[in-house]
């Protein structure tokens, strides 16, 4: 009886130890979720404290966002034609469509440098008013964010390309780095939802 | 004999009397206006029924540590019990039923006792109304109907109320008088609204209750709450101060200064309070009466705005 | 090049600072000698340093939160000090400049440094032992956690001799803390050190959740988790839900100030109230992530020194998750006097009385475990039944300042800080010291010492009332907080009582570092020595193991059967640990200096940023994500003990506890 159960022992050990990455990576996004929530609220606070200032409705363009819109729906898509290429092993098919999911996101990135490029331009900076300073806080927490995701494309294309086969730890990365590029998606739906159309409106 | 053995306890007693005579004395415990009256009753009140769970259960926490000492083997022991449902309800139901007591008197003290709340006064007494300025590191009180203005220093006539609005063309403060009852925060770009009124005469302490910054200590101000007609004299001396309060010396005055002595303005301009309101409110202030917002004419509602 | 960093800005004209610079640099200095003398850097850096052992962090993390401790309560004694002079004209020996600083930094110190880092130690040195695991979900970044939260601390200590630290308070309520009204450094050396240091937080939230969540020994269900692991458990709920919220106000704050953006200034539209909603819903979580766990220790500690299992050990439970969920709801009680309406204070008011439930519930918990029982008084009982008395005390007064309309009197007053003193050192300081007493032998192997251990408790808990219960009093008087002198002659005895309150406290510090001396020198006395790994016979799993554990903590992952494991195997005559094996080869995580250079990194760019030197704030920004990913990219992270070793290791360990049953 007693060797039965240190066997069983032993035996659970495996599943006991291994390590729940995603599941953290996951826990920790709730937290990101917090962050943007809060700053969602802020917004919701200034949306009218425009200290005589522009209002959203003078500054937001409709064309540009449905493009930053648009590339950034189409990148998770991509990302997820990595997923199933990983799930395969395929390792160059993999980094293919990472490549195309970076390049979406350098795009949605480079769009909204020059958005910004513009209002400030405009002298519609952050420092301008309670409202715009809410506005960029948000909008460029999300647009920092992807970009950390791009680094961490990179990083990962890399790591791949010196690899034969993918192990369970890369399995990991990849799916952490999806989960965060998916949930960044649905925080810019949020953004574009909930500043520049209710702006707008 | 026996008195080197008292002298020790009656010197103890001695310093235990001076003490419970100070705290007889304390301002907040001692008020001097029928809000601190409420308020000292409503702390006596909270405190005395929470004191019915407190007092038996420091008494409980040494009885059992003591009665079950490990040393006490005559003692009752039970080493697997770890449940009672009869205890368990009353550990949770004699808390509920205090916390319940406390609940009503909150709601019904957080009403009766709202500072935006205008006094029950008997007479219909025509409140005095006093403008609130918390500036670095001082206070300036305009008295808009008699047109006056001063530097800290209030005066009240016995036994008026009085309606304070309070805003900050600085930091945020607390304006606070604690012989008189509640305090309320100075806010810039905002009113805040306080009802009080003195039922006794007297040179009452007040002070800021929300740290400002290098001058905070000395950021102090004395409430002279004095019989109309010693009230009527005071604001007499104060008009005939060769000093008037303008937007050119208004600003002198609004610069950082620490420890500053009395000052009486003779001439205040009007509509002083409100610009100061309005330069950090985009021009605009609310209207005491409507409750609505309305654009200030005033040279004040431009300096310092954002362009 | 060097930003606004020039000469000026290092306080050669100020005595005390000169004096404390070289009293810490000649203290440092023999430390460095001391360790490079009998060569331990290598040792120090492999075992330590780099370590991702949970135990050997929690070392650390006390180490660190004593250290702080130290740094804190100079502070505090200086402010009784100065306000027991600075009287009736006298100036007394602070000027504002300073005062101010030494009371923000000693709020900044005392919780994020003394009382975080010693929960988080705490949370480290017992959470995987008590559940059966063999490390933190994520052993690295636990290891970077504690860097961020030691880098932070060396920043806020940079502040004393390199510039000013913040005067704005532990909160640093704007507008005082915008540009506008405080231009200098010292806001941003609050803002980065607490920025910091919430990064190692939050990382530690995370960390712990799912260590909870995921790594529980079979059999440990929910409702056989000891009930410290639950406390751990919802202050990390509470951490991961509150301190997002203060990286983002914190965050506002620095855009303000770094790029002139408008969120809480008076002008540009920003709002000040915002802010302290924003804080304080962060706060109020926060002072219950550091009660509870406080409440966890009480809870392991009365039943082992009743001889008795905890009483109503669901109530308890049910009466932390309460309290949890509560503690999002009571933030307003913060700003009663900021005019918000009678049914919003109504509301917050009522929501923070109900709280005292079920705080008073877990009270009457302790009391009727002792009931019945056969308490022993060991140091650590000591303090726990001083908490039972110091805690209630305490807790009454905040339910006085919960009825708004008494708060309206009593707000931002030294009933305040009396109030908020007395459930943070009776209650979490209490409670820190005494898990620190009673884990100390798992953590070391050997049990610290009892005659000083007392005297410590006596020293301090006389003192706090000396010290603290005259500021009940002056709160009455009508004094408030952080005033740097007054002319008031009520107000002057009292002060100088406190004053005497404080120097009592100061020997119950002195005590406690004389027991850990005392402690250490003795060490290898017989009746000091934990050979068994259970010296107080207690309950739950961490007893099972040796002192210190090995390395793994664990050779068979214990099978949980009950409530209190430990004291079930006992009782039956279950083997906890499986002696005698067989054993299987254990996967461990390696060391890393990753932790550490993401800290130092992050220092760099803290500084640099402090000081607008942004070249060398780039090279800290690019240092971290370069460190990080390496790291990434690093294969060779971990590695398998042998079996054979394990079997060495446990068998060692088996045949000291027979030798010990012997005799």
């Amino acid at each position: 009886m007693a060797h039965d159960t240190t066997f069983h022992d032993a035996h659970s050990d495996h599943e006991h130890h291994a390590p729940p990455t995603v599941f953290g990576f996951w826990v920790y996004l709730m937290t990101d979720c917090i962050i943007f929530g809060t700053l969602f609220a802020v917004f919701a606070t200034f949306r009218n404290q425009y200290a005589g200032g522009p209002t959203g409705k003078e500054l937001f363009e409709i064309s540009g966002l449905a493009m930053e819109t648009a590339l950034l729906l189409v990148s998770s898509i991509t990302y997820g034609f990595g997923m199933i290429a990983a799930h395969k092993g395929a390792i160059r098919s993999v980094q293919l469509w990472l490549a195309i999911t970076f390049l979406l996101g350098l795009g949605f990135v480079g769009l909204e440098i020059n958005e910004f490029a513009h209002l400030i331009g405009e002298g519609a900076g952050p420092d301008r008013s309670a409202f715009l300073s809410a506005f960029f806080t948000l909008v460029s927490t999300h647009g920092l964010h992807v970009s950390c995701g791009l680094i961490w494309i990179v990083t990962l294309v890399v790591q791949l390309s010196r690899v034969t086969e993918i192990s369970e730890r890369m399995m990991n990365k990849l799916t952490m780095l999806s989960l965060f590029w998916h949930f960044l998606d649905i925080v810019w739906i949020c953004v574009f939802s909930f500043v520049y159309l209710g702006s707008m409106i | 004999m026996i008195n080197r053995y008292l002298k020790g306890p009656a010197r103890l007693g001695g310093l235990a009397s001076v003490l419970l005579l100070a705290g007889c004395n304390l301002d907040v415990l001692d008020p001097k206006g029928p809000v601190g009256e409420q308020l000292k009753f409503l702390i006596v009140e909270s405190t005395v029924a929470m004191l019915l769970v407190v007092v038996p259960t420091i008494i409980l926490a040494c009885y059992f540590a003591w009665k079950y000492r490990a040393s006490n083997t005559s003692a009752e022991y039970l080493p697997k019990w770890s449940h009672s449902n009869k205890i368990e309800v009353v550990i949770w139901g004699v808390p509920s039923i205090i916390i319940l007591f406390l609940a009503v008197i909150t709601y019904q003290t957080c009403h009766s006792l709202d500072p935006y709340r205008p006094l029950d006064t008997e007479a219909n007494a025509k409140p005095l109304h006093v403008e609130v300025v918390a500036l670095d590191w001082k206070w300036l009180f305009i008295y808009p109907d008699e047109g006056i203005a001063t530097v800290n220093q209030l005066a009240i006539p016995v036994g008026t109320p009085v309606d304070f609005v309070i805003t900050s063309d600085s930091v945020m403060n607390s304006f606070f008088i604690p012989r008189l009852g509640s305090m309320i925060y100075a806010m810039a770009g905002m009113q805040t609204q306080l009802h009080l009124l003195a039922s006794e005469p007297g040179d009452y302490a007040g002070e800021s209750a929300n740290y400002s910054g290098r001058g905070f200590s000395d950021m102090k101000f004395r409430t002279l709450a004095m019989p109309a007609d010693q009230y009527a004299s005071w604001v007499e001396k104060v008009r005939s101060s060769s000093d008037q309060l303008d937007n050119e010396t208004y600003g002198k005055l609004a610069a950082p200064s620490e420890a500053d002595p009395v000052k009486y303005y003779s001439h205040v301009a009007p509509s002083l309070f409100d610009g100061i309101v309005a330069k950090y409110n985009n021009g605009m202030v609310m209207d005491k009466n409507t409750g609505k917002m309305i654009r200030v004419q005033s040279a004040m509602s431009d300096m310092n705005m954002k362009e | 090049m060097l930003g606004r960093l020039s000469f000026a800005d290092i306080p050669v004209d100020v005595p005390i600072l000169v004096g404390t610079f070289a009293g810490v640099a000649v203290i440092g200095i023999a430390v460095l000698a001391l360790i490079t003398y009998y060569g331990k850097w290598g040792y120090l850096w492999k075992e330590w340093f780099t370590s991702v052992d949970h135990k050997r962090l929690a070392v650390m993390y006390i180490v660190l939160a004593l250290v702080a401790l130290a740094r804190g309560f100079a502070d505090a004694i200086m402010m009784r000090t100065q306000l027991a002079l600075a009287y009736a004209g006298n100036p007394g020996y602070l000027p504002p400049h300073h005062y101010d600083q030494i009371f923000s930094a000693h709020g900044t110190i005392m919780i994020f440094f003394l009382a975080m880092a010693f929960m988080t130690g705490l949370f480290n040195l017992v959470v995987p032992l008590q559940i059966g695991a063999r490390d933190v979900a994520f052993p690295f970044l636990n290891n970077l956690s504690f860097w961020m939260t030691a880098i932070a601390f060396i920043l806020i200590n940079v502040s004393l001799f390199i510039g000013e630290f913040s005067q704005c308070g532990w909160l640093a309520y704007p507008p005082l803390s915008e540009t506008q009204f405080s231009p200098g450094v010292g806001v941003d050396y609050y803002i980065w050190a607490v920025q910091l240091s919430g990064v190692g937080t939050l990382l530690t939230g995370v960390n712990f959740f799912v260590t909870i969540v995921k790594m529980r020994a079979p059999g440990m269900t929910w409702m056989k988790v000891p009930v410290f692991t639950w406390t751990a458990f919802c202050a990390c709920v509470l951490i991961m839900v509150a301190f997002p919220v203060l990286t983002v106000v914190l965050g506002m704050l620095g855009l303000d100030r770094y790029l002139g953006m408008h969120f809480f200034t008076n002008d540009g539209g920003g709002n000040q109230m915002l802010y302290l909603s924003l804080i304080w819903t962060w706060g109020h979580p926060e002072v219950y992530i550091l009660i509870l766990p406080a409440f966890g220790v009480f809870s392991e500690v009365v039943p082992t020194f009743s001889r008795k299992p905890l009483f109503g050990y669901a109530t308890m439970v049910y009466a932390t998750c309460a309290i949890m969920v509560l503690s999002f709801l009571v933030w307003l009680h913060h700003f009663f006097t900021m005019g918000a309406g009678a049914d919003v204070n109504a509301f917050f008011g009522i929501a923070t009385m109900v709280i005292s439930i079920p705080t008073g519930v877990k009270l009457f918990n302790w009391l009727f475990t002792m009931y019945k029982g056969r308490v022993e008084f060991h140091a650590t009982m000591y303090w726990a039944v001083g908490f039972m008395i110091t805690f209630t005390i305490g807790g009454m007064t905040g339910v006085m300042m919960a009825i708004p309309a008494a708060d309206f009197v009593l707000h931002n007053s030294l009933f305040l800080i009396a109030h908020f003193h007395n459930v943070i050192i009776g209650g979490v300081y209490f409670g820190y010291v005494c898990g620190m007493n009673y884990w100390f032998p798992k953590a070391l192997g050997f049990k610290l010492n009892e005659a000083w251990g007392k005297a410590a408790f006596w020293f301090w808990f006389v003192g706090f009332y000396v010290a603290f219960m005259p500021l009940y009093v002056l709160g009455f008087d009508g004094m408030t907080r952080r005033l740097n002198h007054y002319d008031n002659p009520a107000w002057h005895p009292w002060l100088l009582i406190a004053e005497v309150g404080a120097v009592l406290v100061f020997c119950g510090i002195a005590c406690q570092v004389i027991q850990l001396y005392v402690s250490i020198r003795d060490r290898n006395l017989p009746q000091n020595v934990d050979v068994t790994g259970d010296p107080w016979n207690a309950r739950s799993l961490e007893w099972s193991t040796s002192s210190p554990p090995p390395i793994y903590n664990f050779a068979i992952t214990p099978h949980v059967h009950d409530l209190d494991a430990f004291m079930h195997d006992k009782e039956n005559g279950i083997d906890t640990r499986g002696a005698g094996g067989p054993y299987a080869p254990i996967h461990m995580p390696k060391n890393t200096a990753a932790g550490f250079m993401v800290g130092a990194f992050s220092l760099v760019l803290g500084f640099a940023a402090i000081w607008y030197i942004w070249w060398l704030a780039a090279i800290g920004l690019i240092g971290v994500f370069a460190t990080v990913i390496i790291r990434s990219a690093n294969q060779d992270v971990d590695y398998y003990i042998p079996a054979e070793e394990v079997a060495r290791i446990e068998n060692e360990h088996s045949r000291k506890l027979m030798v010990q049953a012997a005799e």
